[in-house]
């Protein structure tokens, strides 16, 4: 369980994140909500530790994260994978080798057993005879593909996910939805995804978290999400005209 | 950021670098790419610019000898203190941290920008040992290889210059070569050429590592690289030189 306990964040004058006090549900897909620079990014990054927050605290599994020496944050980081937007995967390594990456440093496996598990997380993002390519090779969307199978080969307990579906067409962005969701099943997972995509929200989020301002706004389901009084968060959710009509066709339904 | 801010940083950075490994295996490998890579690929160009700067110095100096009693064979012998002392560690070093220090600015940038150092870091890779320390290690074993060789091709250059425009003979030439040698000197342009290596890639890499933004940044860490590393590289030539033959 991940849990975010008054974590303040500036950089320079700009204060990004104001006393953010958040619990991440174990084994559900927490969704990080909000407009571009509300700070849902930043606050991923602090969770893992790419950014020092200036104070306040992150818990892993009751354990104070910020306090970590880099070596106890080092096995942390091992329980950790994280889907990154551009998919930051290494150029000068093929896709096998991308996925066998982390394997190669940290696990004492035989050469074989790596295969077979890279092929194994291969499969699961459905991704194929695609060992030998490199990622300039790959669509947009086999490149996420690769970078969630990255992400998982390890096994970790957590999932991050930052604007997985962005640069994706609304085709493909499903596909990589539906994946996150059957990693996250399969792997029993606490996924955290950043996403301003509304229709990822209603197909896969169990707990929704609206950043406005550097703040928690709102937090609570995805059902509730479309009748909440919270003007920002109305706002943000009904900024498409879309979404009025997912609202009347559901009301329809009821 | 300030000189000093800058300064401080990089030491922290080279705290880093010099962890130990993750993976014993890997280094090694990770170093043997990089021999190839950082020394072996620039081969080619130092050996052209080594024949012709020999070349250059050997005409240069049968021009500026306008007295008889100078003898013929300090043509030889100038040229191989040019090229030993000077031309092969220092200007050869120099035109390395153009040519690899841009080349080690920009990968480590881009990997920035496009989060892929990220990416090692939240794997629990340290990102700074993984990427940095090999380029330092090929650097520092390879370069004193690429500068002997740069030395035997200067002198070449200039026995080629030489005798081809008929200003010295083949046997006076050699004889200024061998002429009152001090085997130090190459000692003392080895040492430099560590130096320089170690310079050249530290600090090109610090400048890629902390490159934010996006590919115009990479270009201006880049530029910023070859600066810096060409400034500190002059100042590190001058306080050793000071050092070791004064």
């Amino acid at each position: 369980m991940i849990r975010v306990d008054g974590v303040n964040k500036s950089f320079g004058d700009n204060h990004v994140l104001k006393d953010i006090n958040v619990e991440f549900q174990q084994g559900k897909i927490n969704q990080i909500i909000g407009k571009s620079g509300s700070g849902k990014s930043v606050l991923a990054k602090c969770i893992v530790g790419l950014h020092d927050v200036d104070s306040g605290n992150v818990f892993f599994d009751d354990q104070s994260f910020t306090s970590m020496d880099r070596m106890e944050k080092k096995d942390i980081r091992r329980q950790i994978g994280m889907l990154f937007q551009g998919s930051a995967l290494f150029d000068s390594l093929t896709v096998e080798q991308n996925v066998m990456f982390p394997l190669k440093m940290f696990a004492n496996l035989p050469q074989s057993e790596m295969l077979d598990r890279v092929n194994f997380c291969l499969e699961h993002v459905k991704i194929e005879g695609k060992n030998e390519l490199f990622p300039s090779e790959l669509s947009g969307g086999m490149q996420k593909r690769v970078g969630l199978a990255r992400a998982i080969a390890m096994n970790p307990q957590y999932l991050f996910c930052d604007e997985p579906n962005s640069g994706l067409d609304p085709q493909t962005a499903i596909v990589i939805d539906n994946l996150i969701q059957e990693l996250t099943d399969d792997f029993n997972m606490t996924t955290i995804v950043i996403t301003h995509d509304m229709n990822s929200v209603m197909e896969i989020g169990d707990n929704i978290i609206f950043i406005h301002d550097g703040r928690i706004w709102w937090q609570g389901d995805r059902k509730d999400i479309l009748y909440t009084e919270n003007k920002e968060l109305n706002e943000f959710v009904y900024a498409s005209s879309l979404m009025e009509h997912v609202k009347e066709a559901l009301k329809g339904h009821q | 950021m300030n000189v000093i801010s800058h300064i401080g940083r990089y030491f922290v950075l080279l705290r880093y670098v010099f962890s130990r490994p993750e993976r014993r295996s890997i280094f090694w490998r990770r170093i043997i790419e990089e021999i190839d890579k950082l020394g072996v690929n620039s081969i080619p160009i130092v050996a052209l610019l080594s024949v012709f700067m020999g070349a250059v110095i050997a005409i240069q100096t049968a021009s500026n000898i306008d007295s008889s009693f100078i003898p013929v064979y300090v043509i030889g012998l100038m040229s191989r203190q040019s090229i030993i002392l000077e031309l092969s560690p220092t200007i050869i070093s120099l035109i390395l941290a153009g040519k690899v220090g841009s080349n080690i600015a920009s990968e480590i940038g881009t990997m920035r920008v496009t989060e892929q150092i990220d990416a090692l870091d939240i794997m629990g890779v340290n990102s700074a040992e993984y990427l940095i320390a090999p380029k330092i290690w090929a650097a520092v074993f390879i370069n004193p290889f690429v500068i002997i060789i740069s030395m035997f091709l200067g002198m070449f250059g200039a026995w080629m210059a030489g005798v081809g425009s008929g200003v010295i003979s083949s046997t006076d030439y050699i004889y200024g070569l061998q002429y009152d040698f001090n085997s130090f000197d190459v000692v003392y342009a080895l040492i430099k050429t560590v130096i320089f290596a170690f310079i050249i890639t530290s600090v090109s890499a610090y400048h890629g590592y902390y490159t934010r933004g996006g590919a115009l940044e990479v270009g201006r860490s880049s530029t910023q690289a070859v600066v810096y590393s060409t400034v500190v590289i002059l100042i590190a030539n001058y306080v050793l030189t000071q050092i070791l033959l004064i």
